[in-house]
């Protein structure tokens, strides 16, 4: 065990990097908006998991009066909208933004202050989606908002319009996000790296920004349809007018299907990483598993009514529905054999990354199970709307999205930080999460099955759930613990954990092949790409001898991207002495989210009876906008250099 | 790969000699991207206006004539489609003086040697047109959706109101970012003129500007001709 010494970190590298505050704030550099994404994500995570644990002290026991039925709605709406959106997406994007760029052997993202712009957005949206539960007026309709109860008719006050609003701001955040990485993945690879040389976590990141592409703006025209419905008293949603009740659920589906892939393919490309490095081993069908990777992707799309099995579609739209999603299952099922033969005949390492990745491919495979079997539309009919629902999606997506994650974040701790995360207390999280997380979540395929309700506030006792119930509550305590062991881990190993190598796993793939943490210019030299493990071929030739490599000549591509072939560097330099132009850190992204902010908050002023206020934030904010953004759009990204 | 010989030497990527994998500017990709998230935006608008086509239950009516009990006194089909044909007119025009802007810019440094050389290559005046023939196409909605309020449409009365206003207002707030986006772009060629190492940003602003253009195009086959 190293003792403490002084390891590299953002503030600290002494080669002009900069430090404190107002260098977070004006950052554009995108190993350091990750890094602000991952720490705001945690805490969201954290905060949806206490209203998660309210929700289990208040089901405990049958007639529970913890809290009102309306408080319960409130953090039932905001315990799925957090870990959704301000939770699950945002770690995703904390390692869209460190690692893609690395593993593609570039120097930044395409657009560095839109990058920055999309967390300032992600961070005000969140807080303005969050804030209300402490005055009583958080969203309160589900996350996922049903009209009509979510009109003006059903839902009066201003708690429906914070999630609204909030949703937008989000999407913002996402789209912006989406065009970057769509943008970097395709104009910034490294010479050599081809599309089919990319690491898997790029792969199913790149699916996925593609995914939110299309998505997003599906949810941005019905919560545009019910916000008009709000504010301006349009018809879309309104029956007595010949709005159709269905609209909604259509349109939120059409996003909300893609939005579960978006969800769990980042965690699915963090697995294909973790386990070929600790399994010694290549990716097993590699080719099968991006295509399995873009098939999920595309069908995504083709499944959104199995949602509403129960509405009343008609036979021929429940059986399509149902085919379809019968059909999705089997690439989702390709990817578990793929990883199961990549560990077989493998040299395993049970690292706690290793451990979580694995956990993933059992729990996901239950969760997968019980959606398998909500395929059938007369089999749904009885699962719907129960708690053998809630069982599938918090499989696929604790058992699923959260353990890819935490993968990750075990995996990658080294390259961000510079140190190590305890291995014993990383074992510890393991296992009690493990544990706690079936304890939590097993039982209610069982109260489902007998006919426990979702969205409940209380339930009679008799009914065959009590137990259930008590054992999930329990399971859900034991999650607290889970988890205040891995923050104590995450700050401990922060400040003084084992200072890490550049390669700690002996990982195959380029983020490898720099310091850690990386130098602000990520590569000293852009690596020319020759290979799926450019590392491996350097220090395991043998691990990598099937599979292509590169035979011809690099010599044109080579000259005009100034690059040479993959080799580690070990040295710490700065940008300036490599002659390397960095983009100029600006406060502007972060003052352009905040007017977009500001404007919208405006607009919940307008519900509040307040127009003096209401216009004030919105022109106000409108004018900090524009000429936030105009000087933005005209100023350059780095320093001109003169040719 | 290369439009123009004009385009070359900044064909290698955004700041100049950077190389990128395809070869193209990274803003260009990026506006694409940014294109399809448009297309599914109006692709939902557009689905919603065609499911509430017809179940209004109170008028006006878009193509038909809404007799009492309906409405309260006898109206004619609300939608006019001489005028609204005209302003289609004019804004696909507007994307002909597009091209011929962008054009203008990649060439700028060729020589002119009549005069319809020099009008032609006029970046000023292809913006201006764009600028106000999208203009006019603003004028020409105002004009329609005031007439329709006066005639007892608005975009609270039924489901025709509500999907109609909503979709070709979205639209119409599209045609104004262009505008104002296109009006930038003259500001700067006042200022400092466009070169051709500005026509990557003219040429994104013409993408935008087309697909505004190709949106309006199924809004009006959609909605005004397809009874």
């Amino acid at each position: 065990m190293a003792t403490v010494a002084a390891s590299p970190t953002y503030a600290g590298t002494g080669t002009g990097e900069h430090t404190g505050l107002w260098s977070w704030l004006t950052t554009v550099d995108h190993k350091r908006i990750g890094v602000l994404y991952l720490y705001t994500s945690l805490f969201f995570f954290i905060f949806g998991g206490l209203e998660a644990v309210v929700i289990r002290a208040q089901l405990a026991r049958p007639n529970g009066s913890l809290v009102s039925a309306e408080m319960y709605n409130q953090l039932m709406t905001m315990h799925g909208t957090t870990m959704i959106f301000l939770a699950i997406m945002p770690l995703s994007a904390a390692f869209f933004n460190f690692l893609i760029p690395l593993q593609i052997g570039a120097r930044d993202v395409a657009f560095p202050r839109l990058n920055a712009f999309s967390y300032w957005v992600y961070l005000f949206g969140g807080l303005f989606i969050t804030l209300p539960i402490f005055f009583g007026a958080a969203p309160d309709g589900g996350w996922f908002g049903y009209a009509p109860l979510t009109t003006p008719q059903f839902s009066q006050g201003v708690n429906i319009d914070f999630w609204v609003l909030g949703l937008q701001i989000l999407g913002i955040s996402s789209l912006a996000a989406a065009f970057n990485f769509i943008t970097t993945i395709i104009n910034l690879r490294a010479p050599g790296m081809n599309l089919m040389r990319m690491p898997m976590f790029t792969w199913m990141s790149f699916v996925v920004q593609f995914l939110i592409v299309l998505a997003f703006p599906v949810i941005t025209i019905a919560l545009i349809f019910l916000q008009f419905d709000r504010f301006f008293g349009t018809t879309f949603y309104e029956i007595g007018k010949g709005g159709d009740p269905l609209l909604w659920q259509h349109l939120f589906w059409i996003f909300g299907h893609p939005e579960v892939y978006i969800l769990i393919l980042p965690a699915f490309g963090l697995v294909s990483e973790v386990l070929p490095t600790n399994s010694k081993k290549p990716l097993f069908g590699y080719p099968v598993m991006v295509y399995s990777g873009i098939l999920i992707g595309f069908l995504g799309f083709g499944v959104w009514a199995h949602h509403m099995f129960s509405v009343g579609m008609g036979p021929i739209a429940d059986t399509v529905f149902g085919l379809t999603t019968l059909l999705i299952a089997i690439p989702t099922g390709v990817k578990i054999f793929n990883w199961i033969f990549t560990m077989w005949g493998g040299s395993l390492r049970f690292t706690t990354a290793m451990k979580f990745a694995i956990g993933l491919v059992a729990l996901f495979t239950i969760g997968g199970i019980s959606g398998v079997s909500h395929a059938s539309p007369p089999a749904d009919l009885q699962q719907t709307d129960t708690y053998y629902i809630v069982a599938h999606f918090h499989y696929v997506l604790f058992g699923g999205s959260i353990m890819g994650i935490f993968a990750g974040i075990y995996h990658y701790f080294p390259k961000m930080f510079g140190r190590m995360l305890n291995e014993r207390l990383g074992s510890w999280h393991f296992w009690l999460n493990f544990i706690a997380m079936n304890l939590t979540f097993f039982p209610m395929h069982f109260s489902g099955m007998l006919g426990m309700p979702r969205r409940i506030y209380r339930y009679d006792t008799g009914q065959g759930w009590d137990t259930f119930n008590m054992i999930s509550s329990i399971g859900a305590g034991l999650l607290v613990i889970a988890t205040a062991i891995f923050v104590w881990n995450f700050f401990r190993s922060r400040a003084s954990g084992p200072v890490a190598s550049d390669n700690p796993w002996d990982a195959p793939t380029l983020e490898w092949s720099i310091p850690s943490p990386p130098p602000e210019y990520n590569f000293a030299e852009i690596p020319l790409v020759e290979s799926r493990y450019p590392l491996w071929d350097l220090t395991h030739p043998d691990r990598t001898a099937d599979i292509p490599h590169t035979k011809e000549g690099w010599s044109d591509q080579q000259r005009a991207a100034e690059a040479k072939p993959v080799h580690v560097e070990t040295e710490r330099r700065s940008a300036r002495e490599l002659g390397i132009s960095m983009p100029l850190p600006t406060i502007k992204p972060l003052v352009v989210a905040a007017g977009i902010v500001i404007m919208f908050s405006g607009l919940i002023f307008i519900h509040l009876q307040n127009k003096t206020i209401a216009f004030t934030l919105i022109f106000g904010g409108a004018a900090i906008l524009v000429g936030f953004l105009y000087s933005w759009l005209l100023s350059p990204l780095e320093l001109e250099e003169a040719h | 790969m290369s439009a123009s010989p004009a385009l070359d030497h900044i064909e290698a990527g955004p700041h100049g000699h950077h190389y990128t994998t395809t070869g193209l500017d990274s803003r260009k990709i990026a506006i694409w991207a940014f294109i399809g998230s448009e297309c599914m935006l109006f692709a939902s608008l557009i689905s919603t206006y065609l499911i509430y086509k017809g179940r209004s239950v109170t008028g006006p009516f878009p193509h038909e004539t809404c007799v009492p009990p309906a409405c309260a006194t006898v109206i004619k089909p609300i939608l006019d489609i001489p005028v609204t044909s005209a302003s289609t007119f004019v804004l696909l025009m507007s994307s002909l003086s597009m091209v011929l802007a962008l054009a203008a810019v990649e060439n700028r440094n060729l020589p002119k040697y009549t005069f319809g050389d020099r009008v032609l290559g006029s970046s000023k005046l292809w913006l201006w047109m764009t600028c106000i023939l999208g203009a006019t196409f603003l004028g020409f909605q105002s004009y329609e959706f005031t007439s329709f309020v006066h005639e007892g449409l608005t975009i609270r009365t039924n489901l025709f109101g509500s999907s109609f206003f909503t979709l070709t207002g979205f639209h119409g707030a599209h045609v104004t970012a262009g505008v104002i986006w296109l009006g930038t772009l003259l500001a700067i060629d006042y200022r400092r003129g466009l070169e051709p190492a500005d026509a990557i940003n003219v040429d994104i602003a013409a993408l935008y500007w087309h697909f505004v253009d190709v949106v309006w195009i199924a809004i009006f086959t959609l909605v005004y001709l397809i009874k």
